[in-house]
């Protein structure tokens, strides 16, 4: 033992804590806790931001026994397939035993950030009145709430910052929670109600956005309508995140002047998203902004038609983020490939979901894209079709990728041009994006594609697959190649019992596992949690009603698998179709 | 090359042990599975119309596979809360004989064949709406020549709009093309094209 370590071991507890003040990562903290018994204590009392990404995986009680300075808590809910209707209702991932476990015990919360989870008004209501510092709220992908739980928040939360909901179902009480917002609440630096589907109070929300000077991101509904907007950005001009509420007006309007020259007064927008009704004709007004945009989301624009796009973005220089539907077409992804020369992140989302027969884009624009972007690293992209040679272009391009996600139309269909897997194009990108940690594959695919990513994807940590692969290997390939992965996430795919059971111990090193419409029997998943006891195995039943555990053949195949490690042990509210095995 | 998969995947879907016994048969040859049931497919792969996922509750409850559009649950995987953004976009294009350029227009804006045809009177300016013996025409006042609305369907057969209930022509209609009447005239009955627009 070296001299530097013995001066560590005695540095008193509050250097120690003015170091780690330092270390904001929970990477970093994580590491630092498993150093030594002094370090885990030292930092446990000074943590104040924690991060829960599944939220069965640790009880409320024993989070705040460890961190009892927490301020700040982050927390998933259900499974990410649940964004694709593939977790039934009534799953879980309930919020308020949280809440009322942190209230009982003083834990001063300032600030809340939930994904998928289940929020009451209840919950809503009781984090209100309980936390007098309470700052922040984010809620993205959530249910179970009203506007009624809002007009709580508003109300009670003197000190709020943040409120940020993002694509939440929220049931509109047709009440008046943007009027709750006290005369003397001054503090908003943000507020997003752009998934709302109701009508605020407008005259309740300019009051509010001009008694607010530290206003920094606002982002509305659709029933804000222009002529509100073009008053809100006057008392505003500071704003540097905007989303409009609806779009359509008269170009030839004395409004739409008034929104122009409020427009060019708004210095500081770098973000802008909304446009949810829009009149095409009406654009221009935000080409002056358009010079310093940094992230624009058009994703919700289905009205914004092909020609149109490309006139905008030939604006957008400095865009570094872009969400866009596939109306583009390959042309404009040429446009912003040959424009946007800041792009690091573009999302394709398609337009077509009700199969009306628009065309989508092709592996052309994708291309393009990562011929003209050199600083791309992160990537979301559906399409109609692809092709290995296309694949591996872009791999060459662009080896910066740290999310890569292809999803094609049609999830079985070959390379366009040579009818072959795509196994050698997504082979390609795992090769050459040495700092890829996640990874969604689609189209024809091999055990092969799954051999080159249990080769080369060594930092990979979330993979999503469906209808992929041939035999277990594949997912043997996976397990026993990917040393980081944290998330695998498998629906309609050829593997079963052999390649779940060869590496149970696996499952303790990564967050969790979905595998849905698969080949595994229950008999197999039984037998993983036998063996495995700080893992919950979770098995979703959907069909007749009735059928209980002892009458299910082991045989059987499961249809709905979900696994993860825990230590809190098999959770207490699962529904009656959520079977603990 | 287009066979609906609907059937398997129904089949699929309402029962949680069904061994299916899918092959993967790919255009001009490909690997085949050595024994069925070790791969996992759709049938012959082809043209497949995928929609959204059904809602919630029918996941595992499809005992007859529906008729048209079959769809895959959750397939593309798009969040529900977009789906629901997305679906009042019933835009298609809108042509005109003679216009340079297309127009398009969201058929869920309207709810009569009147706002439509009146939508379309104010995107092209030339064109207007007049009443001509009694019958309501569309005109370009400037030249004089007179246009028959019509429509291309689900099945890309022309038709003539006004003909169906509104809500029937907005499922339906894929595109929209004002055809001049001397070019409709021909073949059409006398009585057809003389009549302005019965739009109930």
């Amino acid at each position: 033992m070296c001299l530097f370590q013995s001066v560590m071991n005695y540095l008193p507890k509050e250097v120690l804590e003015h170091v780690f003040d330092f270390l904001t990562s929970h990477h970093d903290r994580n590491a630092v806790s498993l150093v030594c018994e002094s370090w885990y204590g030292v930092e446990r009392f000074s943590r104040e931001k924690v991060f829960i990404g599944n939220c069965y995986a640790v009880n409320p009680e024993r989070l705040i026994d460890r961190f009892p300075r927490l301020r700040s808590l982050t927390l998933k809910g259900k499974p990410h397939f649940a964004d694709f209707n593939l977790v039934p209702d009534g799953w879980g991932g309930h919020v308020y035993p949280w809440i009322e476990a942190m209230a009982k015990s003083g834990i001063n919360l300032e600030e809340l950030r939930l994904k998928r989870m289940v929020v009451s008004d209840e919950s809503l209501e009781l984090l209100a009145k309980s936390f007098p510092n309470f700052k922040s709220l984010v809620l993205v992908s959530c249910e179970g709430f009203t506007t009624d739980g809002l007009a709580a928040i508003a109300s009670n939360c003197r000190l709020l910052r943040e409120l940020d909901l993002q694509e939440n179902e929220v049931d509109d009480r047709k009440g008046q929670w943007l009027s709750c917002f006290p005369e003397s609440c001054t503090s908003l630096v943000s507020l997003n109600f752009a998934c709302l589907k109701g009508e605020v109070n407008v005259a309740a929300l300019e009051r509010l956005v001009a008694r607010c000077p530290n206003l920094r991101s606002l982002r509305l509904n659709h029933t804000v309508p222009v002529e509100v907007l073009q008053k809100i950005l006057v008392r505003a001009p500071q704003l540097s995140d905007l989303g409009t509420g609806t779009f359509t007006h008269d170009p030839d309007s004395e409004t739409y002047v008034k929104l122009k020259n409020a427009m060019k007064n708004c210095r500081s927008i770098r973000s802008l998203s909304g446009f949810l009704d829009v009149n095409g004709r009406c654009l221009p007004a935000i080409y002056p902004i358009c010079t310093s945009l940094t992230s624009l989301n058009l994703s919700y624009a289905p009205g914004i038609f092909s020609n149109e796009l490309i006139k905008l973005i030939c604006h957008c220089k400095k865009i570094e983020r872009l969400w866009i539907l596939d109306t583009i077409g390959d042309k404009g992804l040429g446009v912003v490939a040959n424009t946007c020369k800041e792009l690091q992140e573009l999302r394709v989302f398609p337009s077509d979901l009700y199969g009306v027969g628009n065309t989508a884009v092709t592996e052309e624009g994708l291309v393009a894209i990562s011929a003209g972007c050199p600083k791309l690293n992160s990537i979301l992209y559906f399409c109609q079709q692809m092709t290995n040679a296309a694949l591996i272009t872009v791999a060459k391009n662009c080896p910066n990728f740290i999310r890569f996600r292809l999803c094609t139309l049609n999830p079985i269909v070959p390379d366009a041009a040579t009818n072959q897997p795509l196994d050698e194009g997504f082979g390609a990108i795992v090769q050459s994006c040495k700092r890829l940690t996640r990874l969604s594959v689609s189209g024809l695919l091999t055990d092969q594609l799954f051999l080159y990513i249990g080769m080369y994807a060594e930092q990979l940590e979330m993979l999503s697959i469906a209808f992929a692969g041939d035999s277990d290997k594949g997912m043997l390939y996976v397990l026993n190649g990917c040393k980081k992965l944290k998330k695998l996430e498998i629906r309609d795919s050829p593997f079963g019992n052999m390649a779940l059971l060869s590496d149970m111990g696996k499952y303790e090193t990564m967050r969790s596992l979905w595998m849905s419409s698969c080949e595994v029997t229950l008999g197999a998943c039984k037998t993983l949690a036998e063996k495995m006891p700080r893992l919950n195995v979770e098995i979703i039943n959907e069909n007749e009603a009735g059928e209980d555990k002892a009458s299910c053949d082991d045989r059987h195949r499961v249809e709905k698998m979900y696994l993860y490690r825990t230590l809190a042990g098999p959770r207490t509210d699962a529904p009656d179709f959520v079977w603990t095995l | 090359m287009s066979t609906e998969i609907g059937s398997i995947l129904s089949e699929m879907e309402s029962s949680a042990c069904l061994k299916t016994e899918l092959t993967l048969g790919l255009p001009g040859g490909g690997a085949a599975p050595s024994k069925p049931g070790s791969k996992r497919g759709f049938g012959d792969m082809a043209d497949l119309k995928l929609g959204v996922g059904c809602d919630r509750g029918d996941e595992v409850s499809v005992s007859t596979p529906p008729p048209s559009k079959e769809q895959v649950v959750g397939w593309p995987p798009v969040r529900s809360y977009r789906k629901n953004m997305m679906k009042s976009c019933k835009y298609v294009k809108v042509a005109v004989d003679g216009a340079p350029y297309l127009r398009k227009v969201d058929l869920e804006m309207y709810s009569s064949y009147e706002q439509l045809l009146a939508a379309l009177e104010e995107m092209f300016t030339c064109l207007a709406i007049c009443d001509v013996m009694n019958e309501r025409k569309i005109m370009d006042s400037a030249n004089g020549i007179e246009y028959v609305p019509t429509y291309e369907d689900r099945d890309g057969d022309w038709m003539l709009v006004g003909d169906v209930p509104w809500n029937m022509f907005v499922e339906t209609c894929k595109r929209v093309r004002l055809m001049k009447s001397s070019e409709a005239a021909i073949g059409l009955s006398p009585k057809t094209s003389s009549n302005g627009l019965s739009m109930n």
